[in-house]
């Protein structure tokens, strides 16, 4: 692989202090070919911490796409089944926000934070804010249905929900 | 009829272990106009070649086929062993029984009726062949050397040394190049310009060599021996002859504040200058795009302040002509500027500095005598961070080699520093240490263990400006990654070595290749670093690839022993294998019609135009003429030609087609 | 002017004032906005998070919704959509890819929607002309804050500059305002961990506001719904952390343009803000 480990990527990275391995250090583990060191990877919290910012590809010297590798490691992850456990929350609301779209084509906020705090068990996480936001009109009550819901369903079955699928 | 002698070599077992020798000298022995064929063991050897000589004079022969290894090995020693017997060179040819037979098939009866196709093939093609001559070319023993940096400077005093005249242009107002900018040189610490500034005033004292400073090739016509060299003086208005250098107009002038280019745009200049104070010439130019006078007829202080009138307004470039038998390239490079790093601060940064302007910060000539300062407030930095792989080894900003010396220079910056500085600190944020040259790795050591500079593997993100620091975002790698931010008051880039500007223009008006960075190409990279494909051209410094003094040095006195093995004759020798138009008796002179296909096609313009006249002077016909010092006979004008009025000798139509026709009419 | 327009699920919900602000400078500047018919949410984080082939279909799902409207180009005001949008575009200039995604879908995609975003919509108007609408300059000393969206990554997004983006900070200059040099114009806000990491968050746009207040900004400035959000709805966490008491506001582009037009306050959404906006 083409990354020599300058290290430029974890110095610009916004997280990587509160990473497992930060960005170049991961590089180095993939780079190793181990299955010891994968599973590493795979049970880190760095592929949950990166926000694919993209200041890593951006400096990069070889041009390597982290975020893209990122996005790859978070589905091995899952399929897996070693997870950190800081990415609970993480991949909590990400279900949480897939489930809404999948219903309704659009996020309907109530039902991601109700979906959310079920997962989590943070009831009370925010209950200061939702009111404001409510006043200040920026919360809806009901959600905003598009008509062709069926189509949204079909693509979350034909992709998220069918795993066996080859990812492209 | 031919009387052809057929000499079968067994190359010890490379030949006869897959192919049947006896045989092939047999059959071949048969053919018609083979005189006589015999096998060997070893051709190449004494008594092999005895053989040859032999069987020349017994025989009568008028020509020797010799079926061997490759003419790249061993066709100069058979054409010279021909010679010996008094059968010319070029009725000699070889066929390649090895690297085109034995060495490429199994042991089989294809194998060796192979083998009998191949030296039937020259047998036909050597039946047409013709004696040829060594072509000589006339060599002007004086060598052009472009560039006046350590490379050229130390070029022109080779070649002055061994008695050969010597041209030196430069075009800046002063030899010296970047070498004269350097404070001190690893890995011995040696003031720079100390040890330059002799050698630049023996070039300009020098009997042999003329210098022409502030002046640049205009073009270069001709072939190796014999080229016509046009150079542009440009117009320095001031006269060189009466100028006696005492620098008062220099002191006068009113324009004060333009960049310095020898100071890397951290001082600056007037606008009648003379770049250093160590400067040869040490004359001044006018600069006239930022003169008064030039600009809106006004001022003339200069003029005024004068003493013995060297003040030329008017003077316009000068074109003049020299011809000259070799030329040296020794345009150097140049550095990125820190405006290349959109990380770094796309040059917005007065602090951010790159390694050249550091060294003129550390230079006791340079805009602050020596102290190491801040460019934005003059305060003396007490951290700095030097940050090593600026833009080298990085594809992703198109300068994907290593710049050689930037290790060794940022190692040098960071010890100038502490001994000047010494409460300072400072950091290294580095990839690899490449320190290869000889006492080069115990200078970066003693930089770590003995000034304690903090050497931290990692490169750096970003760079920042907050409240007059600046702020360093790097990392540890050798600690898994650790984020280091610094709070420096400088940041030292050491940015990549590039190409100087203008190398690509210079390359095509010289023809010289040239990769895509624009360094020269040498000839070969390992045993021709000093030639260039352009006969005659070679090749001295960084203008070929970053490198630092020892090796340029050691490059330039390369390139001066070429000029000096070239100009020890007075002719050059060169193979015949070259086109020649064909030229017939009056009226048809020539069955050429004159479209010159060939001129466009030759890669070499080797083709010139040659005027038929006749008895009273009248132009008749302007023809085809193929030069032949530079002509070499790759045959793509042959290939054009409509009319096959042109032809390779040693390679003819008709000798080609000969070779062919044995082929089909087995 | 007629453009393609896709709102995405922030600016009808948690960030209706982008919204808000977009359609009244729009009046305005007589673009007139025709929004895509049934157009879905495009995955943002959560999608490519966990599945590429949904984080494909999601936004192509929206640029053959386009070609459909017949739309040529689309403005998206969001940066995350945005950025979704023409990094689903260019992933499926691959065949393979392409074809795949069309079958999940079930609809045509040509993929040569041209999708912008709201600083390059305001740029194809014209600065010139911008100046010409202004009748209240915007006379503040403002952090303009890109965001890592916007500008990343740049060989496929191909907009402004990667590390010092300049063209926000023309457009305030050219209504009036000033600009400032800063060190945190496209380092991360925290993005999407504003629920789920909202410490995180925290330490991010600590960093970004803290620089921003220390170099005297009056406002920050922002084109993306996530980092307004970040900045402005989570300024308690984010003063917690920091030990502050930082009370500058954050309004988009938008709305800064849309002040210099004259346009109402209450007509732009900035009654909307946490943090109170008074310029």
């Amino acid at each position: 692989m083409r990354c020599y480990q300058c290290g430029k990527c974890t110095a610009g990275c916004v997280l990587a202090s509160d990473m497992n391995y930060p960005p170049s250090y991961l590089m180095r583990l993939l780079q190793t070919g181990t299955k010891d060191n994968y599973e590493k990877i795979l049970s880190s919290n760095s592929i949950w911490l990166c926000l694919n910012c993209e200041n890593c590809v951006g400096r990069c010297p070889m041009e390597i796409d982290i975020p893209k590798m990122m996005d790859y490691l978070r589905t091995q992850a899952i399929a897996y089944d070693k997870l950190h456990p800081d990415s609970k929350p993480i991949i909590a609301f990400h279900q949480s926000f897939l489930d809404s779209i999948k219903y309704t084509g659009r996020l309907y906020e109530m039902g991601l934070i109700a979906a959310f705090k079920a997962r989590t068990f943070r009831l009370t996480q925010d209950l200061a804010i939702a009111p404001s936001m409510y006043l200040k009109g920026k919360l809806h009550l009901l959600p905003e249905k598009i008509k062709d819901r069926r189509g949204m369903k079909r693509i979350f079955a034909q992709t998220i929900e069918n795993v066996k699928t080859k990812n492209v | 009829m031919s009387k052809i002698g057929v000499f079968i070599c067994h190359c010890g077992e490379n030949i006869s272990a897959t192919v049947d020798v006896e045989r092939v000298a047999r059959e071949i022995g048969g053919m018609e106009g083979v005189a006589h064929a015999i096998d060997y063991k070893y051709m190449c050897s004494d008594p092999g070649q005895t053989f040859i000589k032999e069987a020349i004079k017994k025989y009568d022969l008028d020509g020797v086929v010799v079926g061997a290894c490759s003419p790249r090995m061993h066709e100069p020693t058979f054409r010279k062993a021909c010679a010996e017997a008094g059968l010319n060179s070029y009725l000699c040819e070889m066929a390649n029984l090895r690297e085109h037979c034995s060495w490429v098939h199994e042991k089989s009866e294809e194998t060796t009726e192979k083998a009998i196709d191949l030296v039937k093939m020259l047998v036909q093609k050597v039946k047409k062949n013709k004696a040829l001559e060594s072509i000589k070319v006339p060599v002007t023993k004086k060598a052009l050397v472009i560039g006046g940096g350590i490379a050229g400077i130390q070029a022109s005093l080779d070649i002055a040394n061994t008695g050969h005249q010597v041209i030196l242009v430069e075009r800046d107002p002063s030899i010296g190049g970047h070498m004269s900018q350097l404070s001190e040189t690893f890995p011995t610490l040696d003031c720079s310009q100390c040890i330059l500034t002799p050698r630049m005033v023996e070039v300009a004292q020098h009997p042999n060599i003329k210098l022409y400073t502030y002046a640049e090739l205009e073009s270069l016509e001709g072939f190796i021996g014999n080229f016509t060299a046009k150079i542009r003086l440009k117009a320095k208005s001031v006269n060189y002859s009466t100028c006696t250098g005492c620098g008062a107009c220099i002191q006068k002038c009113p324009v004060k504040k333009i960049p310095s280019e020898f100071n890397a745009g951290l001082g600056v200049r007037t606008a009648i200058y003379v770049p250093f104070p160590q400067a040869v010439p040490n004359k001044p130019v006018i600069d006239r795009i930022n003169c008064n006078y030039y600009k809106r007829g006004a001022c003339k202080i200069c003029e005024k302040t004068c003493q013995v009138g060297s003040i030329e307004w008017d003077k316009e470039d000068e074109i003049i002509s020299e011809q000259i038998g070799a030329v040296v390239l020794a345009t150097g490079f140049d550095v990125k500027g820190t405006d290349f790093f959109p990380e770094y601060g796309y040059g917005k940064f007065k602090d951010v500095l790159t390694g050249l302007q550091f060294e003129r910060l550390a230079s006791a000539s340079g805009p602050t005598l020596g102290e190491i300062r801040r460019p934005s407030d003059g305060a003396i930095p007490k951290k700095i961070v030097f940050i090593a792989c600026a833009g080298s080894r990085d594809p992703a900003k198109g300068i994907p080699y290593c710049s050689k010396i930037c290790c060794m220079y940022t190692a040098k910056h960071a010890m100038l520093y502490q001994h000047k500085v010494h409460d300072g600190e400072s950091t290294v944020f580095y990839m690899d240490i490449r320190a290869g040259g000889k006492n080069y790795e115990e200078f970066v050591r003693r930089a770590i263990e003995e000034d304690t500079v903090n050497y931290i593997r990692g490169r750096v993100a970003r760079v920042y400006e907050k409240d007059g620091k600046l702020i360093v975002k790097g990392v540890d790698t050798l600690l898994g990654g650790q984020q280091v931010e610094i709070e420096a008051d400088m940041v030292v880039l050491a940015t990549a070595g590039v190409a100087n500007c203008g190398s690509e223009q210079l390359a095509q008006k010289l023809h010289v290749s040239y990769d895509p960075y624009h360094f020269f190409a040498e000839a070969h990279p390992k045993l021709k670093p000093v030639e260039t494909n352009t006969a005659g051209i070679f090749l001295a410094g960084a203008c070929q690839a970053p490198k630092d003094i020892p090796e340029t040095v050691g490059m330039a006195s390369g390139a001066a022993v070429k000029v000096a093995a070239l100009f020890s004759k007075d002719e050059l020798v060169r193979e015949p294998i070259i086109a020649v138009v064909n030229r017939l008796a009056p009226p048809l002179y020539s069955t050429c019609v004159g479209c010159f296909m060939c001129e466009t096609a030759c890669p070499y313009n080797a083709i010139e135009h040659e005027e038929i006249k006749g008895r009273d002077g009248s132009l008749i016909r302007t023809i085809a003429k193929v030069n032949e010092g530079l002509c070499q006979g790759c045959g793509t004008c042959v290939a054009f030609c409509r009319s096959k009025s042109i032809d390779i000798q040693g390679y003819t139509n008709e000798q080609v087609y000969a070779e062919v026709m044995s082929l089909l009419n087995d | 002017m007629k453009i393609g327009f896709y709102p995405g699920c922030s600016l009808t919900g948690s960030s209706r004032e982008y919204n808000e602000s977009v359609v009244a400078i729009a009046k305005v500047l007589e673009i007139e906005l025709v929004e895509i018919n049934d157009w879905n949410c495009c995955g943002a984080t959560a999608a490519h998070s966990m599945n590429e082939e949904l984080s494909l279909s999601l936004p192509a799902r929206i640029m053959a919704l386009a070609e459909k409207q017949g739309l040529t180009d689309v403005v998206v005001p969001c940066a995350a959509c945005y950025n979704r949008l023409k990094m689903t575009q260019h992933e499926l200039e691959d065949d393979l890819k392409r074809s795949r995604i069309k079958e999940i879908l079930d609809m045509p995609y040509q993929g040569n929607v041209k999708i912008i975003n709201v600083l390059q919509l305001l740029q194809q108007y014209g600065i010139d002309n911008l100046k010409a609408k202004i009748s209240q300059p915007f006379a503040h000393k403002v952090a303009c804050y890109y965001g890592c969206l916007l500008v990343r990554p740049h060989a496929i997004l191909k907009f402004d500059r990667v590390e010092d983006p300049q063209s926000m900070d023309e457009m305030i200059r050219a209504i009036g305002g000033s600009t400032m040099d800063w060190a945190f114009k496209t380092e991360c806000c925290g993005g999407g961990f504003s629920v789920s990491r909202t410490d995180l968050v925290a330490k991010l746009s600590g960093n970004i506001l803290k620089d921003a207040a220390d170099r005297g900004a009056e406002a920050i400035i922002v084109a993306c719904p996530m980092c307004q959000s970040n900045l402005d709805m989570r300024r308690g966490a984010i003063n917690k952390v920091l030990n502050s008491q930082i009370d500058i506001p954050v309004i988009y582009i938008t709305q800064a343009i849309g002040l210099a037009m004259g346009i109402g306050a209450k007509e732009l959404g900035l009654k909307r803000h946490f943090v109170t906006v008074e310029l």
